[in-house]
């Protein structure tokens, strides 16, 4: 993975800028140890790892403020970092940058349920969310697989997913306000505990904006009642046709289910082996179709979701009869990744959507591909809404076989794109689709996308290296494209 | 021989066509060829829909108009992959049409401001205003707001380039979501020839709770109650007497007092056993009542469109406010300023009618809370004089400038119409 070049001139200063840095947060709060630093290499993308020059880890927002300015001041990059759960790589340290980490940032600042919202610091964790609004009967939605670990900050700068924002959102759709420093210093806030931030939508900019624009110190998010019931469907289906079939049928009816996924053989034979969670072998396609809300409304959807599967030719059809039963419904597909973790050595997961009804002919393209690259694939697929996880079986330590497994995967990203599908659902851009964004923007829609960064972080010291291929100086960008020193429709008449 | 619809380009010189003042591209290389020419004349544009929202914002002389009527119709839409794509010009009614042929609503119920602003209702607007006004109605709370239906567009920006983002997918996380940032933004960033949008089911069956004689304290405390419920409430409203009055739904205006309102939708079954559940638990806030389909989509209709003030000329705000504070927020300004204020999305949102010339009263009542308020109908003079949206703090304002500067950093598009032109 090619990162902008280090700059030999602030290596250099690296004693002088941790010396600064102890200076704004004491004691342990800078690491500047050689194995120390190496816990902070990678992210969850571990195939791409790089040691930070120094990591700081602020206590306070005035810390913040305080470190990003210096930075600032210095031209010193800096890469945000939450829990370091992400699977795009965006946390990964640049070797001439401060990694600075919010991991301290762990309070619960308030929970308002007059409001409905909980108002929390970026390093708590997703689920410690719930865990402050449950005794209510009150949870946070969005449900990365990640959410014992990951935290809430992270999750709004990947703009996190999860088998549930079918029916209740990304991050975005969750987040009420932030409180955000700029690379100058600046603190800023976006959004609060009413429904509709005012001005331009900077929160939903912000959101998902993988650190390049800002560091977040204060996230409010809106909590939502649990739903009294949940229960969940086991369809099996001889083809995967079939079984899209069944999910069109499903929205057709107006049925919009809490959880909506789908997997391949592979995945069910490897999950099975795995976890022993009674799913039919016989079948091509698994379909997971939860429904959640008032138990009289769960009972009715069961029972017409159930009739829709049979009429597409569902040839195992199960409905869920307690919560024992649903929890192993689903222990298969929560487990997908160790599974295939089981079966061989390393894994891929790759994370394109695409428009459901081409679900069939992308899945005949990846298995010839299969064939092509000698490389197995199984897939998992938040079916609901077309996010599709491919996962690649590869051994690292066999010549050539990571960097086919990268093309095997650049291939099948670009195939979903070629379909009318994105690069990434959930996961982000980061440093491993960074080098595939001209395959679905062109330079003039990646060029708009960086003026905006222009607009947060002039100097690039933010996160650089991350979602885009190619950094361009914001003046550069700011420039028009002159052609033989005139602007176009120089001599036009006005009328 | 050059015409409109021949020509690639909407400047022909030396064309027998006579050139309108109106710039009115039909297809989207006539959209970029009128930002070029702008960009080239340093020409700023009053950008025009279909023109239903004329007198929304802040209100400016610009002399030329850019009419993007003509780029009108329904790209893709396939029902069960839940994503519509229109030109951004297409009139809200034939997408709304479309979709009801399929069972199928911007669940997120797109405020009709011609009620407010033209006394017309069948000045519905185009796609694209709906998305650069960025109003929601009542369904907001359950469903989130226009920002969170909004996928992707093609657009051309100040700088005279087309450029996309985001998808027609329902879930994407490619690159910065610009989509949000096109909402609300009053055509000042870009100009977008394209959109798509996630679209729902329409629900099976509507139901709303009706709660007689509560005052706006009391209302805002029962929607909490209703709100906080596991019943899946969609809508929760309250009309003090005066406004309930003018309902045209009959067991709203007969009720002679306060009426508070909590809808519930969905599965047959289920509607019923949640609307029982919450008569239940509202009942010792108050006489309870009961709309059922017809009278409950009325009812909605008339709160998300606000159209109790038509005939009458005062101002009307809509203020954005913690649900929590919705209460003593209108009393402190109606204190100080008379009016009336109706309630939406469970006391977060208010709706407030009062005479001309109180922008003082309503900011301050809004300084140390989270919020903001804005002017969506005023008299022209307080429209150029005030702030018709929230100021803001000076390095967010700031912010906002470089924003739009790094969309249309000549200042051609809308410019005034939503912050002050730097």
């Amino acid at each position: 993975m090619r990162m902008p070049e280090p700059d030999a001139e602030i290596i250099a200063q690296r004693d002088h800028i941790v010396t600064a840095l102890r200076q704004i947060v004491s004691g342990e709060g800078v690491i500047a140890d050689e194995n120390e630093l190496s816990a902070y290499e990678c992210d969850g993308l571990s195939a791409y790892r790089q040691r930070p020059m120094v990591v700081v880890l602020p206590e306070t927002k005035a810390q913040v403020a305080q470190v990003l300015k210096y930075c600032h001041a210095g031209g010193i990059k800096v890469v945000p970092r939450g829990a370091g759960t992400g699977l795009s790589g965006g946390a990964l340290p640049l070797a001439d940058g401060v990694t600075l980490g919010l991991g301290k940032f762990n309070k619960i600042l308030e929970v308002d349920l007059d409001n409905r919202c909980v108002v929390a610091q970026p390093g708590v964790t997703n689920l410690g969310i719930t865990a402050a609004v449950e005794h209510a009967g009150f949870y946070y939605a969005p449900d990365p697989s990640s959410q014992i670990a990951c935290s809430i900050g992270g999750n709004v700068a990947e703009n996190s997913g999860g088998v549930h924002c079918l029916k209740y959102g990304l991050t975005t759709n969750n987040v009420l306000g932030v409180e955000m420093i700029m690379m100058d210093g600046e603190i800023i806030r976006l959004g609060g505990r009413h429904l509709d931030a005012g001005g331009y939508d900077l929160l939903g900019v912000v959101t998902g904006s993988e650190g390049l624009l800002g560091v977040i110190t204060e996230v409010t998010v809106r909590v939502l009642q649990k739903p009294t019931t949940a229960r969940a469907l086991l369809l099996g289906f001889g083809t995967s046709v079939q079984a899209g079939e069944c999910v069109a049928g499903i929205i057709d009816h107006g049925i919009i289910p809490g959880g909506l996924e789908m997997m391949d053989k592979h995945a069910i034979h490897a999950t099975e082996d795995f976890v022993h969670a009674g799913y039919p072998m016989d079948v091509e396609a698994l379909l997971i179709v939860e429904l959640d809300g008032p138990q009289v409304e769960v009972d009715l959807l069961i029972e017409r979701v159930g009739k829709i599967a049979s009429d597409c030719g569902a040839t195992y059809n199960r409905a869920s009869e307690s919560e024992e039963e649903r929890e192993r419904f689903w222990a298969g597909r929560k487990n997908a990744f160790p599974a295939m973790g089981r079966i061989s050595p390393d894994y891929m997961c790759m994370d394109g959507t695409i428009p459901r009804s081409k679900l069939p002919y992308v899945l005949k393209r990846m298995s010839e591909m299969s064939t092509h690259y000698g490389l197995r694939v199984a897939n998992v697929f938040h079916a609901g809404d077309g996010n599709l996880h491919p996962l690649i079986l590869f051994d690292a330590n066999l010549a050539d076989e990571l960097e086919k497994a990268e093309a095997f995967g650049a291939e099948i990203l670009k195939l979903c794109v070629e379909v009318g599908g994105v690069l990434t659902g959930e996961h982000g851009v980061g440093v491993e689709k960074r080098d595939l964004m001209g395959e679905m923007f062109t330079e003039d829609d990646l060029k708009q996308q960086q003026r905006l960064k222009c607009a947060f972080d002039p100097d690039q010291l933010l996160n650089p290296g991350k979602v885009y291929p190619t950094l361009h100086r914001c003046a550069e960008l700011g420039k028009m494209h002159v052609h033989n020193g005139e602007l176009p429709f120089p001599d036009l008449p006005r009328f | 021989m050059c015409t409109m619809a021949s020509c690639r380009s909407l400047i022909c010189p030396g064309s027998d066509v006579p050139m309108t003042e109106t710039l009115h591209p039909e297809n989207e290389d006539q959209l970029l060829d009128a930002l070029k020419w702008a960009v080239s004349a340093r020409a700023p544009l009053n950008v025009i829909g279909l023109g239903s929202k004329a007198t929304l914002g802040q209100s400016v002389q610009i002399e030329q108009a850019l009419d993007l009527s003509a780029l009108s119709g329904i790209l893709h839409y396939e029902p069960s992959e839940l994503v519509l794509t229109a030109r951004a010009g297409t009139p809200l009614n034939h997408i709304q049409q479309a979709l009801a042929e399929n069972n199928q609503e911007m669940a997120f119920e797109p405020v009709n401001l011609g009620a407010v602003l033209s006394n017309d209702e069948t000045a519905k607007g185009s796609i694209g205003g709906l998305i650069a006004g960025g109003f929601a109605g009542p369904r907001r709370i359950r469903q989130g707001s226009v920002r969170d239906h909004m996928l992707g567009f093609r657009a051309i920006s100040g700088r005279g380039e087309l450029f996309k983002s985001g998808g027609k997918v329902m879930k994407n996380v490619t690159g910065f979501d610009l989509s949000k940032l096109m909402t609300g933004s009053m055509g000042t960033l870009a100009i977008m020839s394209e959109v798509s949008i996630k679209v729902l089911p329409v629900p099976e069956k509507s139901r709303t709770v009706l709660v007689y004689g509560l005052s706006d304290e009391d209302a805002v405390a029962a929607m909490r109650l209703a709100v906080n419920s596991p019943h899946e409430v969609s809508s929760a409203a309250h009309l003090p007497a005066a406004i309930a009055a003018r309902s045209g739904v009959d067991l709203v205006a007969g009720a002679g007092s306060g009426v508070t309102a909590i809808r519930v939708e969905g599965p047959g079954p289920s509607v019923e056993a949640r609307c029982a559940s919450l008569q239940k638990s509202l009942s010792p806030f108050g006489t309870l009542e009961e709309l059922h389909s017809q009278r409950s989509t009325q009812f909605w209709a008339e709160v998300r469109d606000a159209g109790y003030w038509s005939s009458t000329d005062v101002s009307i705000w809509r203020l954005s406010v913690p649900p929590s504070r919705g209460a003593d927020i209108a009393s402190t300004i109606m204190q100080q300023c008379g009016g009336e204020a109706l309630f939406d999305w469970g006391g977060g949102l208010i709706w407030l009618a009062v005479e001309d010339g109180h922008q003082d009263a309503i900011r301050s009542a809004l300084s140390g809370v989270d919020g903001h308020a804005t002017l969506v109908r005023g008299v022209e003079a307080t429209r150029q004089s005030a702030n018709v949206f929230q100021p803001q703090p000076a390095p967010l304002a700031a912010l906002s400038t470089r924003v739009k500067t790094a969309f249309d950093p000549y200042g051609i598009l809308n410019p005034g119409r939503l912050y002050p032109v730097a």
